[in-house]
């Protein structure tokens, strides 16, 4: 029995010794061996092929390591000789393939097999699973010219099998695999180079239509890794246009577009005559025709290529806009053609008369061409299609050409502008943008303008505000053009209030690119007489300043305007200038001294004193660094004076005043708190005084985390500086927390945590540790060793006195800085109507902001809604959201969800945005921290908030509900 | 040769009455059955007695086939299946089986009610008619009979229209009906596969037509009807019940809403209403927009259209009235135009095509100046606008639907004989391919080869496989085997079979005469085959199943006879069975001795 128990107490110890040396041994080759004999073990327990398939699914759920990817091939394979079953074996080469796909294991071993397995294969499916294997294998081994010749030459062998999964498979991976080098040239070991394209080209006649759309994409494979394709593929592929297939003809269409790239200017003929021309021209054609093909996927496919198409000569682009029109055999003008000329003749339409569309002159009959040979009418067909995605890649296409080409652009006009009248909202506002982009090239005649302008009454916001934009940068020929648009605008405006901003904004570019048109316009706009006294108009109606937006941003480039203005135009000119600053430019007003001249407006951005000035004042702070604690108080507060002005006038410096400002502030905050008297009196005495220091420390800390996150543009060596500030905060924070309370536990823990942080900040920052000399943290990191072994008493003592020796930092300003800003345009605030709803339920809030110079909106900008009762409740917008109208601008519309108990009468609640901070998501991008063992979770999570809009109120009213 | 047969009955280099009879592989086929717009006596409905003088049009005709609900192409229906008599199917897509009868009942109640007409098809028999109706789905493929198949295609042109593909073993033939290539803002664009039919048969309203953008004139439509609008004018648009009245409808609910207008829009109740109802409920037939929207909003659910009530025409400020009937020759829309017309600030919009005499022309010529009954003159003063929206294809259309389907040969009809020639000429010279205008009564006959499909066993398939290394498509491959023939290949091709007959002379010593002979010689081979059928004819011959034995006497030795055996290539076996027998010679007969 004794026996029998040492014998059990052996037992167990040597196990667990045994686990201590598993245990120790690296974790990896622990599973290496477990796997694959897991794996071995299943399959052989495996009773029929359903089971082993069974395992062979779970294994493939899990991840592999590179190290045991061997051992589990062999296994694998090993089954793979014994399976009679075709689902098993396939599901084993296809495991192969993934297998072959891991990081850090190289597939040359498993491809002998591969191969060899390959040729003792009969089934079909089995074999195309297996090309796919060797297609793995083999762009892992890309670099391997003998191992590709070998799978290329075993890709040949099975091109003549039956099955079009195993000839699908061969040519794609010709495609991908296939020589790049010219065909005859011997290598080495004396085997011929095959003709990958001469061998995938004889497949574009395959009676399989996946075979020959396979042999299609293999060719564009080859093109896509650099093979030169021959020109004489260009005739098989026209053939392959009239296949019976659509993907064959979608592919086939491609196909074409690249030889059309790749041999723009060689010459072919055109069949059934005698005549030439260039094979780009040719392509377009055939690609024009597939405009109108049986399938919308080939349609679709054929008007996005159209696009870049560029080198196609002018008259064949011109040609697909071009419809030849008849009725009854006689020749009729098109409604663009009639407008035109409506226009030109100088009369107005008179409304349309029965008839006035009637057919002129007679067609010869033989001349008519019904079938578009060529481009004819291309576009055309494409912007009149039935599914949206073509009309889209038209019209995509259409801007493309247009923008390349200024005749055609002229001529595209007329279309696009029918295209305002879609049915679907997305192809309207696509045609919209399109017409900004190539508006530099064209001047709207004022039929066209007055349909564009119908389009300002759309209920949707997106297709108004495209609209805006367009008219900013659009060229108008008369000045009845500029009254038109003006009356137009003024309309959208009373009918939609909301858009004022977006308004102004347009007239503003109006006004400034049309000088010369607006100057007659003035009298009559201002309502101005020559003789009377005209009433004075209401300043703060929207439509009137509308109008002024436009005559003073015309003024600016003419001088004689001004010379019309009534007196209180002047008066009106002086307030806009100064609450519109944005929107009303500075004006030369002679003899004039009502306006203030002090800020010439033509100074050149280089010698910009403004600029001078800051650099100046930033350096003069700077340097003075042991005056009197007086003195450099009042300096800084000069100084932040002086830049907070400087930032409101000048707002391409703003960014940077504001920036400095801010430092400058977090400077002054700290000299103020190490100047309180605390410092030097006992403890218990200044229990009530020490508000201000915690407080100051406190608004340095919320100051530092404005500078890094609300600021575009912070480079890495302004950060060093922000963080510096920070931790020099927290060291007041600790002592000024040190010097209030009583009990070691606190104070202890809080300087474990400082502590930390130096820690923290050292290995964060040590790249930029030269350049902090004599500098707190440089101090600190001296004394660290003895810091961590003190008591916090001490560590507290020593914070002080370094806090006080301390330098102040000099801040290297960035090259381009902005302020993040928001400015919620809607809700206005404004409404004295609350928003009734019942307690409980949600009412739907629509936000409409602005954002300037967020990075990355989607995750940081969150709406912040605060009920009168303190609770606050934060959402966050979805991605879709935001629109990006243009660089460093981002649009916020969304809806918020409101909900309360009931109140006994209506209250405000204040709706602000948030930038929303998280300070270790600038950890991982560091190259020192290797792995990066932050987890995803801690990078998306909010450390903190800044509100960064100003707040509106909302006047709402839950009722109670009635039951 | 087989061949395909075409007869219109209507529709031939004209427009309307559609009726279309094709033959095809030994199958009759009536496409459409439509009435003339034009006439009011027996013309208006097609000659069916073409068909068949006496007996019934059931066991002539295997299906009729209807493409869209327009009365030009169903007009004549009742009066076809109960009053002239057909009992088969008729075939139509679930849309026009749903509408068709609305219309038709409206058509009567005019002919009838208003009219007074006496010997027209009556409400029950419209009911009955409609009870014979099959409905198809779109590309559902119906088995009519065993042999004969057809599929229904997507026509666009008005909710329901469709094209129809007829097909008998490898023959086919397509009919379009009336088609859109072009979409419009309710429906989509025809469509077809490469179906690579014998023949087109295609309607060719706008042969010589190239029509203008539909963008421009709905631009310019949209225009007009804003403006007036919003100058507190009243707009009157004269619509027919169906078809453009629902485009226009869209049309202007969907700019209403874009431009969240407020002025109201109204339309005359009634046969509309009803019709409304089956747009909304049919929407996989019309266009993407309103397919892809309807879960969210039903399109044709409108929200700023209104019915319409006769007071409404007093009330002031702006609206926008849709009124039947479209040529203002009547009715509500009359009434509207004649308390409108007065004011300048109003506008009538002309939407479509108006018959010479009616209001409609009259004032789209530019009469100012208008007498109405009881010699009342009405000036008008209002604006009169007019706008073309039509549903046919244009020129081009068509050679693209041609061009897709890539028929053998193409028929046109439903077209103005002139037109025809233009784009029949097109049309040969295009795509190299046969084309016809046939006038009514008139019968083309189109030759086919039909294909033969050959069987071959896979074996010696995947054998010749294997030996050619590259496929080729252009280069023909030799192949050895056996062509095995069935009869049905000789019935489809109509050839006669060749028969192969062996004969075999057996002379027989007897002297006896040849009746006697050949008794004999029956009687012998009575007794010895049991099992086969021995038969003495009257003409003294005998046969053993099909081979034939005849005896006649020798020219030069009359005592020696000679028996003529004959049995064809199938019988070899039994008939040199039987002249092995005969040659033994005949057993001794029982009076022989004598």
């Amino acid at each position: 029995m004794a026996a029998h128990l040492k014998k059990r107490v052996y037992e167990e110890f040597t196990k667990v010794v045994q686990q201590q040396e598993e245990i120790t041994t690296k974790k990896l080759r622990l599973t290496k061996p477990s796997k694959s004999a897991a794996l071995h073990i299943d399959l052989c327990k495996a009773t029929s092929p359903a089971d082993a398939l069974q395992y062979l699914l779970q294994f493939a759920r899990k991840p592999v390591e590179a190290e045991s990817v061997e051992g589990v091939v062999r296994i694998l394979l090993e089954h793979y000789y014994k399976e009679n079953d075709p689902s098993v074996r396939l599901k084993i080469a296809s495991l192969l393939g993934l297998l072959s796909k891991t990081a850090g294991f190289s597939p040359d071993c498993i491809m002998d097999d591969a191969i060899n397995i390959l040729q003792n294969e009969k089934s079909h499916q089995v074999l195309a699973q297996l090309l796919d294997t060797l297609l793995a294998i083999g762009t892992k081994l890309s670099e391997n010219q003998a191992i590709q010749m070998r799978l290329v030459d075993v890709a040949c062998k099975h091109l003549t099998d039956t099955s079009h999964g195993v000839r699908n498979k061969c040519l794609q991976l010709l495609g991908n695999l296939g020589s790049l080098e010219k065909s005859g040239t011997k290598d080495a070991e004396g085997l011929a180079i095959r003709d990958v394209q001469k061998i995938i080209g004889d497949y574009f006649s395959d009676q399989d239509p996946r075979v020959r759309t396979a042999a299609i994409k293999a060719m564009l494979q080859l093109h896509e890794r650099g093979l030169k394709l021959h020109q004489t593929i260009y005739n098989q592929a026209c053939k392959l246009l009239s296949d019976d297939y659509e993907q064959v003809r979608s592919a086939a269409v491609q196909l074409i577009w690249v030889v059309s790239q790749l041999y723009p200017e060689s010459i072919v003929p055109i069949p059934s005559s005698n005549e030439e021309i260039r094979l780009v021209d040719d392509a377009f054609g055939k690609i024009c025709h597939m405009v109108s093909d049986g399938s919308w996927v080939v349609r679709v496919q054929a008007a996005k290529l159209l696009g870049s198409m560029e080198q196609v000569s002018s008259h064949f682009l011109e040609q697909t806009l071009d419809k030849k029109l008849m009725s009854d055999l006689r020749r009729k003008r098109t409604a663009h053609e009639r407008a035109k000329e409506l226009y030109s003749s100088g009369e107005f339409s008179s409304g349309r008369k029965w008839g006035d569309d009637a057919p002129k002159e007679e067609v010869d009959t033989g001349a008519v061409n019904l079938i578009q040979s060529g481009a004819c009418g291309a576009f055309v067909h494409g912007l009149e299609d039935e599914m949206y995605e073509v009309r889209i890649a038209a019209v995509e296409a259409l801007c493309m050409l247009a923008q390349s080409s200024s005749s055609f652009a002229e001529k595209c006009l007329d279309f696009l502008v029918d295209m305002f009248n879609d049915e679907i909202e997305e192809v309207r506002l696509q045609s919209i943008h399109t017409m900004r982009k190539i508006s530099n090239n064209i001047t709207l005649r004022e039929d066209q303008l007055d349909t564009i302008l119908g389009v300002l009454e759309d209920s949707s916001r997106d297709i108004r505000e495209a609209l805006h934009e367009l008219l900013c940068c659009a060229n108008v020929s008369t000045k009845e053009g500029i009254h038109l648009a003006l009356v137009e605008l003024l309309k959208n405006l009373t009918k939609y209030p909301t858009d004022r901003d977006s308004i102004w904004k347009c007239l503003k570019f109006l006004g400034s690119r049309h000088p010369t048109l607006v100057l007659p316009l003035v009298p009559e706009l201002l309502s101005t007489h020559p003789f009377f006294d005209t009433a004075e108009p209401d300043m703060d109606d929207p439509a009137y300043i509308a109008v002024l937006v436009l005559i003073f941003n015309a003024a600016k480039s003419c001088p004689t305007m001004p010379a019309l203005f009534s007196d209180h135009t002047f008066r009106h000119y002086a307030y806009l200038r100064d609450s519109l600053s944005h929107l009303v430019p500075a004006l030369r007003l002679s003899g004039r001294k009502l306006v203030s001249s002090a800020v010439s407006p033509n100074i050149t951005p280089h010698e910009d004193p403004s600029h001078q000035f800051l650099q100046q004042s930033l350096e003069r702070v700077y340097s003075l660094q042991h005056l009197d604690p007086q003195g450099t108080q009042e300096l800084l507060e000069f100084t932040i004076r002086d830049l907070q002005r400087l930032g409101e006038l000048q707002s391409e410096l703003a960014g940077v005043a504001d920036f400095s400002a801010a430092y400058l502030r977090c400077q002054l905050l700290l000299i103020k708190a190490l100047q309180e008297k605390l410092w030097n009196v006992a403890a218990p005495l200044y229990l009530k005084q020490s508000d201000l220091a915690s407080a100051a420390a406190k608004q340095i800390m919320e100051e530092t985390y404005k500078m890094e996150f609300m600021y575009s543009g912070v480079e890495n060596k302004q950060v060093v500086i922000i963080h510096h500030m920070r931790l020099q905060a927290k060291a007041l924070q600790l002592i000024v927390t040190a010097r209030t309370t009583r009990g070691v536990d606190l104070l202890f823990g809080m300087c474990e945590k400082f502590l930390q942080e130096v820690d923290f900040f050292q290995r964060c920052f040590i790249a930029d540790l030269p350049h902090l000399q004599d500098s707190f943290v440089d101090k600190l990191l001296d004394l660290m060793p003895r810091l961590i072994t003190s008591k916090p008493a001490e560590v507290v003592k020593i914070l002080q006195t370094m806090l006080r020796q301390s330098t102040f930092l000099h801040l290297p300003l960035p090259e381009q800085i902005h302020k993040a800003s928001a400015t919620i345009i809607e809700p206005a605030g404004e409404s004295d109507n609350p928003l009734r709803f019942t307690s409980g339920l949600v009412v739907a809030l629509d936000v409409d902001a602005t954002l300037e110079h967020v990075q990355d909106p989607q995750s940081t900008v969150k709406v912040q809604v605060l009920y009168p009762d303190g609770q606050a409740q934060m959402i966050h917008p979805k991605p879709a959201d935001f629109r990006n109208p243009g660089p460093g601008r981002h649009r916020l519309i969304t809806q918020v969800y409101l909900s309360h108990t009931a109140w006994t009468e209506p209250c405000q609640v204040e709706v602000r945005l948030l930038l929303a901070y998280n300070s270790n998501s600038r950890i991982p991008k560091s190259p020192w921290m290797e792995g990066g063992e932050i987890s995803a979770q801690a990078e998306t999570s909010i450390e903190g908030t800044i509100p960064f809009s100003k707040p509106v109120k909302v006047y709402i009213m839950p009722k109670p509900t009635r039951r | 040769m087989p061949e395909i047969r075409v007869t219109p009955l209507g529709a031939g280099q004209d427009v309307g009455r559609s009726c279309i009879l094709v033959s095809i592989g030994g199958k009759n086929v009536m496409l459409d059955c439509g009435m003339h717009m034009g006439y009011n006596d027996d013309r208006r409905f097609p000659d069916f007695s073409y068909i068949t003088r006496n007996g019934r049009l059931t066991d002539f005709l295997d299906c009729v086939i209807i493409s869209h609900f327009h009365l030009d192409h169903c007009g004549a229906l009742p009066y076809f299946s109960e009053m002239v008599g057909y009992d088969g199917p008729i075939y139509m897509t679930h849309p026009t089986q749903a509408i068709c009868p609305i219309l038709l009942e409206d058509y009567r109640k005019i002919a009838v009610d208003k009219k007074g007409e006496a010997n027209f098809f009556t409400s029950q028999m419209i009911k009955d008619c409609m009870k014979k109706v099959v409905a198809v789905r779109l590309h559902q493929t119906v088995q009519v009979d065993e042999e004969l198949q057809i599929k229904a295609y997507y026509a666009g042109h008005v909710l329901g229209a469709a094209m129809f593909q007829i097909k008998v073993g490898s023959e086919s033939v397509v009919y379009t009906g009336d088609y859109n290539m072009t979409p419009d803002r309710h429906l989509g664009a025809a469509w077809i596969d490469k179906c690579r039919p014998n023949l087109l048969i295609t309607e060719s309203t706008y042969a010589t037509t190239i029509r203008d953008s539909k963008r421009c004139r709905e631009r310019d439509f949209l225009k007009k009807v804003h403006e007036t609008v919003e100058r507190g004018g009243k707009v009157l648009i004269p619509v027919f019940a169906l078809g453009r009245a629902q485009e226009l409808c869209i049309l202007l609910e969907t700019f209403w809403e874009r431009m969240n207008l407020k002025a109201p829009i109204y339309f005359s109740t009634g046969l509309t209403e009803k019709a409304n109802h089956y747009y909304k409920l049919f929407i996989t037939w019309t266009n993407q927009k309103i397919r892809k929207t309807f879960v969210q909003r039903n399109m044709f659910e409108f929200k700023h259209i209104k019915a319409f009530d006769r007071a409404f025409a007093d009330n002031p400020g702006p609206m926008v009235v849709f009124a039947t009937p479209g040529m203002l020759h009547a009715g509500q829309s009359l009434q509207i135009f004649r308390k409108w017309a007065g004011n300048e600030k109003n506008m009538v919009i002309m939407p479509g095509y108006c018959v010479q005499g009616t209001v409609g022309h009259k004032i789209l010529s530019g009469q100012r100046k208008l007498e109405m009954e009881g010699r009342q003159v009405l000036e008008i003063r209002m604006q009169v606008e007019y706008m073309s929206f039509s549903a046919h294809a244009d020129a081009k259309g068509i050679m693209q639907l041609v061009g897709q389907a890539e028929p053998e040969s193409v028929l046109l009809v439903h077209g103005e004989a002139k037109k025809m020639e233009f784009l029949k000429q097109k049309i040969e010279q295009e795509f190299r391919v046969s084309c016809y205008m046939p006038a009514n009564g008139e019968t083309v006959t189109l030759p086919t080869s039909p294909s033969i499909p050959v069987g071959i066993s896979l074996g010696l398939l995947k054998r010749e496989m294997a030996q050619g290394l590259l496929p080729d498509a252009k280069k023909p491959r030799l192949l050895h085997g056996t062509l095995i023939m069935k009869d049905s290949a000789l019935k489809e091709l109509g050839l006669a079979e060749h028969q192969l007959r062996f004969t075999c002379r057996v002379h027989l010593h007897d002297s006896r005469k040849e009746q006697e002979t050949a008794a004999r010689v029956y009687s012998h081979l009575k007794s010895l085959l049991k099992d086969h059928c021995v038969q003495h004819l009257p003409d003294g011959s005998v046969t053993v199943e099909s081979i034939l034995i005849q005896a006649a006497a020798h020219s030069e030795d009359p005592g020696t006879k000679v028996l003529l055996v004959s049995w064809t290539y199938q019988d070899e076996e039994l008939g040199s069975y039987l002249t092995s027998l005969l040659k033994k010679g005949l057993p001794p007969a029982p009076s022989g001795g004598s």
